[in-house]
């Protein structure tokens, strides 16, 4: 009930915005909806090209997840490598970061040169695009791992490799877990440009063919799909983040005394 | 990355004491040369309670890094019986709960997580500890959390415990409580015990000896013998007596 109370703001916000959208389409009349659709006819375009819309986001969604995977994998891998190394650090964030830079629609089609058309060359994008905030999360809380911690499991006769394990890869967790809330949004920027630039399925590849084809509410409900997908994937990260590393969200006023 | 001293150096002769001889330690930090120790000595016999205490800033941490072989001396000797430190800050870790974390120097060596439990469980109990085994740190209070990281110390299972300061973060009626405590238990499990603190009180009440240093660069100043019967009381005339000599020692006016 509570929860309810609190969306109540966004939920009437969303409305609004989409009132004055439906109202100055609506104004604009029936030629500058081919351009921007009201909001009836995206959700007209929702119903009738349901079957299309669905099969095009399960690729969509596919491809975002195994490359957010792919990225979390190697992104976390990396930044343990840095963590221990300052030479790898000093190597490879330049070009950590220059990665971000260099804009998609540049490195997509070389990726389609060498990988083809299926999803190998997306998950390619996606794991590029979105690893860059994995990596400086996960370096970031290994790098806050207390000094006196790693002297203490010392004391105690630790392996470096134990240390690692009993103290430095908790304390990585929580990195890892805001690194990939912070990629979800640029992933699916991601895998829509991969799909833009050589692919025959998607929700990507239905708003590339959509718009020549006058289609733009169908392109508009796409984008819809794509921006509900992202916001379910932020908020279930956070609940498993909740339920996997409950001491983050601990309430210190339930201290004995 | 945190760059570790060697670890080898540390020689192991003192048969479950420590000898600590003229050992002078300094540091070249950004603001220039720090001389944290010079020409300390201390010594501590096997089951000996050394209480060693001395201003802010007086090279105590130094000295009990030393006494661990995390930090090797300039020059002078350090022998000591493999030592395990209780910092000053509890240093638990947040994600595990109380029993994990007692247990944290059994796993650091290979112990499997059920063994682990194993062996802190009946300690937990011994400690008061039996209600808030699966507790984690964060819920614990403060006097709760400075057993459960002494427990992690004494499981280590080293002859000499490096205490730093255990109990100066701890508000005034709990440190007294955990005193009475920490005096109890090492009657118990008599242990060879360097014990750092600013409290000349707490060095009085729990020391067999008290080493009061200068300040930075740090030394022996003057050595105070506490053959007082255990349990003691703050207010007996023969504690405050020596509590003075020390604040003495420490150029306090009393």
């Amino acid at each position: 009930m509570r929860r309810a109370h609190q969306a109540l703001p966004a939920v009437l916000l969303v409305l609004a915005l989409i009132g004055i959208w439906e109202l100055y389409v609506d104004l604009k009349g029936p030629t500058f909806s081919l351009i921007l659709p009201s909001p009836h006819q995206v959700v007209k375009a929702l119903y009738e090209d349901r079957s299309l819309l669905w099969s095009s986001f399960l690729v969509t969604a596919q491809e975002v997840l195994l490359g957010i995977l792919v990225a979390i994998v190697f992104g976390s891998v990396l930044a343990v490598g840095i963590h221990f190394s300052p030479t790898l650090r000093r190597a490879t964030y330049p070009l950590i970061v220059a990665s971000q830079a260099v804009p998609v629609a540049v490195f997509a089609p070389v990726l389609a040169f060498w990988l083809g058309f299926g999803i190998l060359p997306k998950l390619v994008v996606v794991a590029v695009v979105s690893f860059f905030s994995i990596v400086v999360t996960t370096t970031a809380g290994l790098d806050a791992v207390d000094p006196d911690l790693i002297k203490l499991m010392r004391t105690f006769d630790a392996s470096r490799l134990r240390t690692f394990r009993h103290v430095e890869f908790p304390s990585a967790l929580p990195g890892v877990f805001t690194g990939t809330k912070i990629a979800i949004a640029v992933s699916v920027i991601g895998a829509v440009f991969a799909e833009y630039t050589g692919s025959n399925s998607g929700l990507g590849y239905v708003i590339l063919v959509s718009e020549p084809q006058l289609l733009a509410a169908r392109a508009v409900a796409a984008t819809v799909i794509l921006s509900l997908f992202a916001i379910a994937l932020f908020a279930l990260l956070a609940l498993a983040e909740r339920l996997a590393l409950p001491w983050v969200y601990r309430t210190p006023e339930e201290r004995p005394a | 990355m945190v760059e570790a001293p060697p670890k080898e150096p540390r020689e192991l002769k003192a048969a479950d004491g420590v000898q600590v001889e003229l050992v002078s330690r300094v540091f070249e930090t950004k603001r220039g040369r720090v001389e944290a120790l010079a020409r300390m000595s201390l010594r501590a016999e096997a089951h000996e309670v050394v209480a060693v205490v001395g201003p802010s800033g007086c090279g105590k941490t130094t000295l009990l890094e030393l006494i661990c072989g995390l930090q090797t001396p300039d020059s002078g000797t350090v022998l000591a019986a493999p030592a395990a430190l209780m910092p000053q800050r509890d240093l638990l870790l947040p994600w595990l709960s109380a029993i994990d974390n007692a247990g944290l120097a059994l796993r650091a060596r290979g112990v499997s997580r059920d063994e682990a439990r194993k062996t802190a469980s009946p300690w937990l109990g011994r400690f008061g500890l039996e209600r808030f085994e699966h507790t984690r740190p964060a819920e614990l209070s403060g006097g709760m959390r400075q057993r459960v990281s002494f427990l992690r110390t004494l499981l280590a299972g080293k002859p000499v415990l490096a205490l730093d300061e255990p109990f100066a973060a701890l508000d005034a009626i709990t440190r007294q409580e955990m005193q009475g405590w920490l005096g109890h238990v090492l009657e118990s499990e008599p242990r060879t015990v360097i014990l750092v603190t600013h409290d000349v009180e707490e060095a009085v009440m729990l020391g067999d000896r008290v080493v009061v240093m200068s300040p930075r660069p740090g030394r022996a100043v003057s050595e105070i013998e506490v053959a007082l019967p255990r349990p003691r009381r703050r207010t007996d005339a023969a504690v405050v007596e020596l509590r003075e000599r020390a604040l003495s020692a420490l150029g306090v006016e009393t």
